[in-house]
């Protein structure tokens, strides 16, 4: 390869296309310049190209680079001139991204697994179906039918296992004769991975009726999941099939040096690189207007789910359906009207670009944000587990302890970052806030550090990783990620007053009583040894009441030491609820508006 | 950021409407372009293939799959009817028989060696689509469906629930202040596409439909009003789908919202004529909001009717979509062009703006919209 200094990458969302700009300078790779434009999938415009060609204009204006030449092409190479780029990407979730509907024989199981490929190859899941989902064949039958998903994705048997199951999902298909979403007239792309021993009687089921492909089983026994074949053939079929039938796509597809990747699929790339070169766990969302992303990997194994109707403007209803008026309100800082609150929350749907003017419609916007957090994570948590159904060699302690196969990978003690996108966290006036609602959402254990990204560029850098790790890495870690500094969170539950725990910090002691939120100023990369002593209910990851020493860093708000109770348990009367909420935006700097 | 405010919904006494009416799957166009069609005029239709019925024949029977075979009495392609039967064993010389009937009218479409089932595929369904509109064919889309052109008045809603209905417009209230209540409406209304005020109640909307009226228009609804009439909760605004024969259509939002005075005087002018009206609501990307459209009876001129682009300039007449000022009209006095800090903490691009009540306030630019001078 050329060498590259300077790098082009997009990301066409549904509403905004974002255009980064990245250049090596003294031997590293830096952010330079962003732009942005409103997508242009929809009429008038019908081609996505449009967007782009904007949102790189604003990046010309930024830079001082001529970037698209006369006939509105992006040049190449880069020239001495400030002329051109070395290397041109994109992403893209516009246009509704990639919806699919997967099948399995056992729901706990094959479709599982299934779910977990194309979850992780980007799709947004909008059925899943298994032979013991509980329904009868018709209303299967019908449901296919209706949604009209862009692919399915087909699994289940281990190889060498049933057959007859895989040919009866083959007949529930082909009963229904489902239709893609896009492109009238073309033929439904149907994935099999399940047991190689059925490929033969599904596809000639179906090989009329369907765009089948075939690719190894994901499920091959039942202490093995395969799910690379699977994600690779849903990547390729979304830029063979659903990317060529929206508009303009097949042009910017011939722009890009690399194939357009979906939104969310780049997102998990950087996500498992950078988990990867830093050993770290790492738990990291993305909250839009209508969906919730959450991606996590701990001790290696990727998940991504995706909440489809968690959002904060188009889905903020659905949130408020989802969580009840009363899960809302408890995060509300002040006496709030029901009646008035759904209003608001109403309007907000139907006008969804609307923006917080007011102190009280920011603090309400942010309690919804807790509740589609806390809703998109319990999602994640039960997907990301262990395979069920895999045998296992138990002790009778083990017995005893009665852990099941099938336990959920998420540890929250052993989560070393957490890291928030999306415009209500990104977007949040102080950083205070963004970090406030990320520990309320997802009450951190132990030691976490908390982190944002700074303009939503993990879509650009995840296909940048895919064809140049290194520049991505340096500018993930040089610009993308703003840390706000660690969270304490000793696991346990006290009465209010008791101690929680005890922090040495430069040789002095600082005791911490149960039921406050406390932040000892540590600015960004400063960092400390400290020993903390947790009470004797409370747990900091080696014990009950065993301390525990480690380097802690700072950030934009600073150490956090968060002794509100593990599970966090907030004050049943409505006075007492409202004053510790006040006390606890007080403790971190906020007003709570009312 | 230039254009951080929303645009206006179109509220136009006379307009270029464009009315793309496509089918869902290919079929056949049965007009012609330059053909003038009526809202009930079927421009296209297709039909959806019938979903196939799976019969377990070899377990019925008790044979093994590949053992289906033996029994047919029929193959793939055979039409059969319900009762007939398409497979059977005999035993003992014919004195004990086992059978399988097929359960409904249809075609024999899949024998598996490998389930041992049978799949009879239902006949096909014959679905239609209308011209919504009277109007212009003035496009036709091969095998899809067709564009209907009409020279009309339109009026968007912010929001909706109910499909296409066609009805006479009849105002129910006295100003748009006026919210619409049960006592307001009797059976003459069957048909009609009523127009009330600032509110519209659940229990106005049940006699609605109790009367069979095609639509209801108002400035709000009470948010807690639209669940129980509906039986259940929109979680995303995505509708149009509902199973009710009168649509509704709200103009300003949730809550209890003076309908806005052109919106109003738009329909009062309009008073008696028939509109093609539609609640269907989609708030996603490619934003769809519901409809009122009452074709002119004049030819269609591109010329006349060109809709002005809507700028947000000095002078610009318009509405708060969001607290503190949330319904207020007002007109823009200002456009600093520098990023300024509201009470939220946000810094964004800001509008100073003269309210109908005289205050001078700043808002963010994308919470006001503009209203069509």
């Amino acid at each position: 390869m050329a060498e590259i200094n300077i790098i082009l990458a997009t990301d066409c969302g549904s509403t905004t296309t974002k255009a980064i700009l990245i250049e090596k300078i003294d031997g590293e790779y830096r952010l330079s310049v962003r732009g942005e434009a409103p997508t242009t999938v929809e009429a008038p415009f019908d081609d996505v190209t449009v967007g782009v060609l904007n949102a790189v204009r604003e990046i010309e204006e930024l830079s001082g680079r001529k970037i698209i030449d006369d006939g509105g092409l992006i040049m190449r190479p880069a020239s001495g001139e400030k002329t051109g780029v070395d290397l041109y990407l994109s992403t893209s979730s516009a246009g509704g991204g990639l919806q699919m509907t997967v099948a399995g024989v056992v729901k706990s199981m094959s479709a599982e697994s299934a779910q977990r490929a194309a979850l992780g190859a980007g799709a947004i899941i909008i059925d899943v179906i298994a032979v013991d989902d509980g329904r009868k064949d018709y209303e299967k039958v019908r449901r296919i039918r209706e949604l009209r998903p862009d692919m399915i994705l087909t699994s289940g048997g281990t190889d060498g296992g049933t057959v007859k199951h895989l040919a009866e999902i083959a007949e529930m298909l082909l009963a229904a004769d489902p239709k893609p979403r896009l492109g009238l007239g073309m033929k439904l792309p149907v994935i099999f991975a399940g047991n190689k021993e059925a490929r033969k009687p599904f596809m000639d089921i179906l090989k009329e009726k369907v765009d089948l492909k075939v690719v190894d089983n994901l499920r091959p026994s039942l202490e093995a999941e395969n799910l690379g074949p699977a994600r690779a053939a849903i990547h390729e079929l979304f830029l063979q099939h659903v990317m060529q039938q929206a508009p303009g796509y097949g042009k910017l597809s011939s722009w890009t040096d690399s194939g357009i990747m979906s939104t969310p699929n780049a997102v998990g790339r950087i996500i498992e690189t950078i988990a990867a070169q830093f050993s770290m766990n790492v738990l990291a969302v993305d909250i839009g207007g209508a969906t919730t992303d959450v991606f996590s990997v701990f001790d290696g194994t990727f998940t991504r789910t995706v909440s489809a109707n968690l959002g904060m403007s188009y889905s903020i209803c659905n949130v408020l359906t989802e969580a009840g008026i009363a899960n809302i309100q408890r995060w509300v800082p002040f006496d709030s009207d029901e009646t008035d609150l759904r209003n608001r929350l109403r309007n907000k749907m139907i006008r969804p670009t609307t923006i917080p003017h007011t102190l009280d419609d920011l603090r309400i916007e942010q309690a919804v944000s807790r509740e589609a957090l806390r809703l998109a994570f319990d999602h994640h948590k039960s997907l990301a587990r262990s395979l069920k159904g895999v045998q296992q060699v138990r002790t009778i302690g083990e017995i005893m302890d009665q852990s099941e196969t099938g336990q959920t990978l998420v540890k929250m003690m052993n989560l070393d970052m957490i890291i928030g996108s999306g415009g209500v966290l990104s977007h949040a006036p102080r950083a205070a806030e963004t970090a406030y609602m990320m520990m309320d959402a997802y009450q951190p254990e132990g030691i976490t550090m908390l982190a944002k990204d700074s303009i939503f560029m993990m879509p650009q850098l995840g296909v940048l990783s895919v064809v140049h790790p290194e520049a991505a890495a340096q500018v993930f870690e040089r610009d993308c990620l703003i840390k706000f500094g660690h969270v304490i969170a000793p696991v346990g539950n006290g009465k209010a007053g008791d101690a929680a725990c005890t922090i040495t910090i430069d040789g002095s002691d600082q005791a911490f009583k149960c039921g406050t939120l406390t932040v000892i100023p540590l600015g960004l990369g400063e960092t400390k040894e400290v020993t903390i002593r947790p009470g004797r209910n409370f747990d900091m990851g080696a014990g009950k009441g065993k301390p525990v020493t480690a380097k802690v860093e700072g950030g934009t708000v600073g150490l956090m030491i968060d002794t509100r109770g593990r599970p966090m348990q907030l004050p049943t009367d409505k006075k007492l609820r409202i004053s510790k909420l006040q006390e606890w935006h007080s403790s971190l700097g906020l007003e709570v508006g009312g | 950021m230039g254009t951080a405010y929303t645009p206006g919904l179109k509220v136009s006494p006379r307009t270029l409407v464009r009315k793309f009416r496509r089918l869902p799957l290919k079929g056949q166009v049965l007009v012609n372009s330059g053909d003038m069609v009526e809202p009930d005029t079927v421009v296209a239709h297709t039909q959806i293939p019938g979903v196939m019925q799976t019969v377990r024949a070899a377990q019925i029977l008790g044979v093994d799959s590949a053992g289906l075979h033996n029994a047919l009495r029929v193959g793939v392609g055979d039409v059969v009817t319900a009762s007939q039967i398409i497979a059977e064993t005999k035993s003992f010389f014919g004195l004990m028989r086992n059978e399988v009937k097929s359960p409904i009218n249809g075609t024999i479409e899949l024998i598996s060696d490998t389930t041992g089932n049978i799949g009879i595929r239902l006949p096909s369904t014959p679905i239609e689509v209308k011209g919504y509109v009277r109007g212009k064919v003035s496009e036709v889309i091969p095998d899809e469906g067709v564009v209907v052109e009409t020279e009309a008045a339109m009026i968007q809603g912010i929001f909706g629930v109910g499909g296409e209905q066609i009805g006479e417009i009849a105002i129910l209230v006295s100003g748009p202040d006026q919210p619409l209540t049960d006592s307001m409406i009797d059976a003459s209304m069957e048909g009609k596409v009523i127009v009330g005020g600032s509110n519209v109640s659940g229990a106005a909307l049940k006699k609605a439909i109790s009367v069979k009226a095609a639509g209801v228009v108002a400035g709000a609804i009470i948010d807690r009003e639209l669940i129980d009439f509906l039986g259940y909760d929109i979680g995303v605004a995505i509708t149009g789908q509902e199973d009710i024969c009168t649509s509704l259509i709200i103009t300003e939002g949730f809550g209890s919202i003076r309908m806005a005075d052109r919106t109003f005087n738009l329909l009062k002018s309009l008073e008696g004529k028939r509109a093609s009206i539609n609640g269907a609501t989609q708030i996603r990307a490619g934003v769809i909001r519901p409809e009122i459209i009452v074709p002119l009876d004049i030819a269609v001129s591109d010329d006349e009717v060109a809709d002005p682009v809507q700028y947000l300039d000095i002078g610009a007449n318009i509405r708060c979509i969001r607290e503190p000022y949330f319904g207020q009209l007002g007109t823009v006095t200002g456009l600093p062009p520098e990023p300024v800090v509201v009470p939220s903490g946000s810094t964004v691009r800001v509008l100073e703006a003269k309210l109908a009540d005289g205050q001078d306030v700043i808002v963010p630019r994308a919470n006001v919209e503009i209203i069509a001078q």
